[in-house]
């Protein structure tokens, strides 16, 4: 199998894909957004207890490829106890990552296990895919309920 | 009579189409997204090249010589479309961006002419988005009530419940030749008569109908027909709005500007006649002349040959993708050609995509722009394969192999 391929979808991609963690409704959240991909039609919704600014609880649910289910539950398992100001900024750090603006060894390793996404880079219509689950983690810590669209 | 035995030799046919020499991740390009666009044969992209290097002026202005040349070779691309589709007059064929732009003009115009409150306008379960919103956006303005045909667990309309829901109150209906998400042929014939029996125009939205196989919009008896050139092996931005003039002479003009006008002052214009006076603004001149390019190569090929070549192969590619393990087809209509559409069992679509990429292999993975159809299968997107005469029995095989791998990435 070709090397970039299996970069892309690696061991824990496909154990996330398998076995999303957190993969239910949130029944006490006290944040929520929803985001959309009309490109592929994924579809999620992100469930948070925010308590003083700190993530006390995070969930997931919804219906996507590969690349977009293995990053909402790797999300949702990194971002659990994280300040909001935390997570925000690993987004960012994601973001880079996914879009090839990442460059640095040790900010890489700093992402721990997200650092699986370096080879969406090389697949720029997948990027989205990747991105979707952070875009609609960023709406509900801001506490934006509106729908949010990657495209 | 003795039987016709020519057929497409497809080894000779591929090489007349530069791209499908080309290769995508070091394999060779192995094209199966013609329902999002066909591949342009050479005949195509020299035209417009000579174009621009020898003919390039503005149209229907000029009385220098290469104005005029430019001016009479656009029009004879609306005669070869006129003979495509065997049409009677030229004043019938108007020459729009695509089928989109030649849909919008009639929900735009006919509309806002016809169309009053509480009138009803029937669309199919089956369309492509570009044959809903522009109706949507009509129903809204004018307070206008659309109505769907529903279609089955096969992906096929049903044709009683179309029978039902035409009453007093429908003025317009706008249906799909062939799903683009489905490859389902719908019975337009028997649409159009029963439409006509009460008096209500009808639109056939011809996008992934008319590259593979004859159309006679004189025996469909269609009041309007739309395609767009880029699925016909033309250049993208050109396409064909067909309409009877009996419908065309009294709807407003869809939009102002240059050439579809005969006269302006500030106090009153008059329009040009048909078909200049839905031609607003100078066009894709080069484009238009591909596409009567690309009609003469179609024409030398024959259409009824493409047609029974393209069936062999659909028939070929059903049977060896079907019996694919884990496979599912989505859309599995009595009446059917070209779309392949599939999910694989556990794996999103988007991802398939992407394996085959690999492989070289280019499908289109999502919802197609149908998501209502999507919504009937409870599926957020399908894998589609779509074929046109170039695709060979091999490319098949191939990709049903491809597809195996698929399994093996995920494990």
């Amino acid at each position: 199998m070709d090397s970039e391929l299996r970069e892309l979808y690696q061991q824990v991609i496909l154990d996330h894909n398998k076995s999303p963690r957190n993969f239910k409704k949130l029944e006490d959240a006290n944040h929520h957004a929803e985001g959309h991909n009309p490109l592929c039609g994924d579809h999620l919704d992100v469930y948070l207890q925010l308590e003083n600014d700190v993530v006390k609880d995070i969930s997931f649910i919804g219906n996507g490829c590969a690349i977009s289910k293995s990053s909402a539950s790797l999300m949702t398992a990194i971002v659990k106890g994280k300040t909001k100001e935390e997570a925000e900024h690993l987004f960012e750090k994601f973001h880079d990552l996914v879009t090839g603006n990442l460059k640095d060894a040790n900010e890489i390793e700093a992402l721990g296990k997200l650092a699986v996404f370096q080879g969406v880079q090389e697949f720029p219509a997948r990027v989205k895919c990747a991105s979707l689950a952070w875009h609609t983690l960023h709406n509900a810590l801001n506490n934006k309920e509106e729908k949010i669209s990657t495209e | 009579m003795i039987k016709d035995l020519k057929l497409l030799d497809v080894h000779k046919i591929r090489k007349d189409f530069p791209i499908l020499h080309t290769t995508v991740h070091g394999k060779p390009l192995v094209y199966f997204d013609n329902a999002a666009t066909t591949q342009k044969p050479l005949c195509v992209i020299q035209k417009e090249e000579e174009y621009y290097k020898t003919l390039n002026s503005n149209i229907h202005r000029g009385v220098h010589s290469l104005s005029q040349k430019a001016t009479t070779a656009y029009e004879q691309a609306r005669e070869k479309v006129l003979r495509f589709i065997n049409a009677s007059r030229l004043s019938e064929i108007i020459i729009t961006k695509g089928t989109t732009d030649s849909i919008n003009l009639v929900a735009s115009s006919f509309g806002k002419k016809f169309i009053k409150e509480g009138d009803e306008i029937i669309i199919s379960h089956l369309e492509h988005h570009s044959n809903i919103v522009p109706w949507q956006l009509l129903c809204e303005e004018k307070k206008a009530v659309l109505k769907v045909i529903p279609i089955n667990d096969k992906g096929e309309i049903i044709f009683e419940a179309f029978e039902k829901l035409i009453s007093e109150k429908t003025k317009f209906i706008s249906v799909v030749y062939v799903s683009n998400s489905l490859g389902t042929v719908n019975p337009v014939k028997e649409i159009i008569q029963l439409a006509h029996s009460k008096n209500i125009p009808v639109l056939i939205d011809a996008a992934q109908a008319i590259q593979h196989f004859k159309i006679d919009v004189q025996g469909l008896d269609c009041d309007f027909l739309a395609f767009s050139g880029h699925k016909l092996y033309a250049p993208t931005g050109v396409g064909i709005l067909y309409g009877k003039e009996k419908y065309l002479e009294d709807m407003p003009p869809y939009q102002g500007g240059g050439d579809m006008i005969e006269s302006v002052t500030f106090e009153k214009t008059t329009y040009n006649s048909l078909p200049y006076k839905f031609e607003a603004g100078t066009p894709n001149i080069a484009g238009v002349i591909g596409m009567g390019m690309a009609i003469d190569y179609l024409n030398e090929l024959g259409m009824d040959l493409i047609s029974s070549y393209e069936k062999d192969l659909f028939e070929y590619a059903n049977a060896k993708l079907s019996a694919v393990e884990k496979l599912k087809p989505i859309g599995t209509a009595d009446q059917k050609l070209s779309v392949f559409s599939f999910m694989l069992e556990g794996i999103h679509p988007h991802d398939i995509g992407t394996i085959l990429d690999f492989d070289g292999i280019a499908i289109r993975t999502g919802h197609h722009c149908t998501q209502p159809v999507m919504q009937r299968f409870g599926i957020p997107a399908t894998a589609r394969i779509s074929i046109s005469f170039y695709n060979t029995k091999e490319e098949i095989d191939f990709t049903a192999d491809a597809l195996k791998k698929v399994f093996e990435v995920f494990g």
